[in-house]
This record gives C-alpha cells, structure tokens and sequence, in this order.
C-alpha cells in the first residue's frame, strides 16, 4: 500500500530559487535562509520519497485570468518549468507518477471533490523552489530524485478554498493514496506564505508572531487551524499570507497526531516571512 | 459594490470576483507581456500593442503614467501588474517600495529589521488617525 510517511511545509518566494539559480547563497542576507535547510536535506535523503503530492500556486504565468480552477491536479506525465518573464529556472523537468495521480484525481472526485484534470501544464516557482530547497542543486540535465504530482490551488482571486476545505481535500488525498497498492513511499508538500503583502500601501507587511502561533496549531491543534477565516489571514498576515490555505492541505493528509522534526523561521526573504516545517507521520 | 468584510483593511485592494471583472482587459495585458514576441510589440508600439485588449482609457493612462497604486486601484492584480514592472527591469522588491511609498533604500532596510508591523496597520481607522 502506498503511504504518506511526512508532511513538508514550505515557503516558495521566488527570490530562493534566484539565488539558488545565481549561486549567491554564500551572501550573508541569504546565508541564515540557507542555514535553515541544510537538516532538511540530509533529512530528505534518509527518509527518500519515491512520489512528492506538492499542493502550490501558480502566479499567473500558466493561468491567466481567463481560467481560474480552484484545485487543479497535474496528470501529465510530465511538467517544464515555465518562463515567467525572466527564461525559465534552470532546474530538471518535472515527471509524475501518472498513474498514480490518475487515481488520485478518480478516488477525489468520487469523493465530491471536484477536481480540474491538467493533462498539458507547465510549473512556476511556487512548485520548483520547494523541490530545490528539499532536493538541492540541480542542473536540467539532473532528475528531480523522485517522482511529483502537483495540485495547483487558486490563492490568487479571492476566495481562495477555505482552511476548511483544503483540510477536508487533504484527507481525501491521504484515502486516495492509502487505497493505491503499490508500496511507496509518499511525502506531501504544502508550500506558499508566510506572512506577506507584495501590492499597495500595505507592502511589506511581516506578522512573526502570527506566523509561529500558526505553525504551531498547525501542528499541534490542526482542528483549530482549519477554522482560520479568510479575513484573519488578510488582515493579520498580508494579502498573499492567504497562500498558508495550502498548507492546510498538507496537514489534512497526514495522522491526528505527528512529530514536528525540524523548524525553520527567517525574515526575511525579499518581501516574505519563510517559513518550513517537517511533520513525521506516527502511524 | 456592495461593502465587504475586508474593506477596512488599509492599503490593501483584496482582488475579488468585483476586480476581476474591472481588470481583466488591462490583466490580460499584463500577462500578454510575459511572451518575449509581446514585449516586442509593447516596445515597438506602446500604444498599439494596448489596443490590442480592451483596456478603459483610465486603465491605459495608469499604463502610460506606470501608476502602480493607480493600477491596482483600476481591478490590476499584482501578480499581473508586476509583469509589466518586470517589463520596465523593475523587481518585485523595489515595486513594493513604489507602491508603499518609500524610498528602496527604507523599504529594504524596514523588510531586514523584520518588515511591516501589523501594530497599527490592521484597520483603516488606525490609518486616519495617523
Ligand atoms: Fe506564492
């Protein structure tokens, strides 16, 4: 049976993956960002997933207004990262368990999630920073070191999915892939946050407090976390703190109770809190 | 527009169904700018290349102006609006310093010493009184 054995949470600010990409991460602005993720590697090679489910957004580089799907399942078999304005980040193309995401998308909707089934689709930031920060340097000519279903979430016209429902759906991925019977290792990923405000006069806005609480209750009291209105993610966290629904997600896909392994909390990163959190299973 | 419950945060335009409908031309300009061939155009005729979507003149002057509050104002999203900073070589960082008002230098030091503080930057009233 194929099982999800960890939950990673994950900023994903695109500034990471730059300065991944320029190889600067030596400078000391980045240096304590880094610092924060040399566990989480060593962590990721011990316990290597054989699949990555990675729930992130897209920031209207392959959706545009035209199309908004609120949860949408990547089942291609395989997704390039996209140009978004700058040639696209040179890291490995994204390859997918099909069939396994596939069931995923058939075990959901018969579950009355009603999924968007992406079967052409490229992927920004939001999906490769967390890969990078998880997997390392990676050239294109690299393989990921595993295999990625992405479920692209709608945080950028509201209403996003409520913490509610993005708890809900994570519980249904975590029935879909305990029903599929290969023996593989799963992790899922919920990337996006922490606080941030990148439009108008409210730019920059940071609320550390806010953000450990959060994790936290996440981890701890995650009953308490998925009753998180919208408006309090707004007005405490900035505009796009909104992105932290999806890691609601990840923590719906994971056991009632889970130990916390590693925690990672740095501002700031361009105009973001990062935040990162490992969640061992228990089961 | 009927009030929301996220009206009273300050300086924030919270991009809804409402948004969305006003700012869709002037979105799907913005996007139009992340395929080099459109920059291309945009650069060899401003005005031609915005007449290609159907953009209120409101909006296109907010282009024009590089009015990134007035943008937003107008039912822009700055996801959207960004791809034309990024256009004019802008980064994200110092767009959030012309949108807030600050110099880059401030906005830069204020995000290391730990960003914004939502003290004070919670309600539009905490705004008035300033
Ligand atoms: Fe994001």
């Amino acid at each position: 049976m194929a099982k999800i054995t960890a939950g990673i949470a994950c900023s994903h600010v695109p500034a990471i993956g730059v300065a991944m990409d320029q190889h600067i991460t030596e400078q000391p602005y980045w240096v304590p960002v880094f610092e924060g993720f040399e566990f989480s590697r060593e962590w990721n090679k011990k316990n290597k997933p054989d699949v990555v489910f990675l729930v992130y957004n897209d920031h209207c580089t392959v959706f545009d207004a035209s199309c908004i799907p609120t949860f949408a399942l990547g089942c291609a078999a395989e997704f390039a990262p996209a140009d978004e304005g700058w040639g696209a980040r040179p890291v490995p193309v994204v390859k997918n368990h099909q069939e396994l995401a596939s069931h995923i998308a058939q075990s959901l909707i018969l579950d009355e999630f009603d999924m968007t089934i992406m079967n052409e689709m490229e992927v920004d930031h939001g999906l490769t920073v967390p890969l990078s920060v998880m997997f390392g340097d990676k050239t294109p000519e690299d393989d990921w070191g595993t295999l990625v279903i992405p479920l692209a979430v709608n945080v950028v016209q509201y209403p996003a999915p409520t913490a509610n429902r993005c708890y809900a759906l994570g519980q249904a991925i975590k029935r879909a892939v305990e029903s599929w019977p290969e023996d593989i290792n799963v992790h899922i990923y919920g990337t996006g946050g922490m606080s941030h405000q990148l439009q108008a006069q409210r730019a920059g806005l940071i609320n550390a407090t806010w953000d450990q609480q959060f994790m936290d209750i996440l981890v701890n009291e995650p009953e308490k976390a998925r009753k998180i209105s919208h408006l309090e993610f707004l007005r405490e966290t900035g505009s796009e703190g909104i992105e932290m629904v999806m890691w609601l997600v990840m923590r719906g896909a994971l056991e009632e109770k889970v130990t916390e392994v590693h925690r990672h909390y740095h501002v700031p990163a361009s105009n973001t809190a990062v935040g990162h959190l490992i969640l061992e299973n228990h089961a | 527009m009927a009030e929301k419950e996220y009206d009273d945060i300050p300086g924030t335009y919270v991009f809804d169904a409402d948004r969305s409908r006003q700012g869709y031309w002037l979105n799907q300009f913005c996007i139009s700018l992340g395929k080099e061939a459109n920059r291309q155009a945009f650069r060899d005729d401003p005005e031609a290349h915005m007449a290609k979507f159907k953009m209120t003149e409101e909006q296109k002057q907010a282009v024009r102006d590089r009015d990134w509050n007035r943008l937003l104002e107008l039912g822009g999203n700055i996801y959207y609006t960004s791809k034309l900073g990024a256009f004019d070589g802008i980064v994200f960082q110092d767009l959030a310093a012309m949108m807030s008002g600050m110099s880059r230098d401030d906005y830069r030091a204020m995000m290391v010493a730990g960003g914004r503080s939502p003290d004070g930057n919670r309600y539009k009233s905490e705004w008035e009184k300033k």
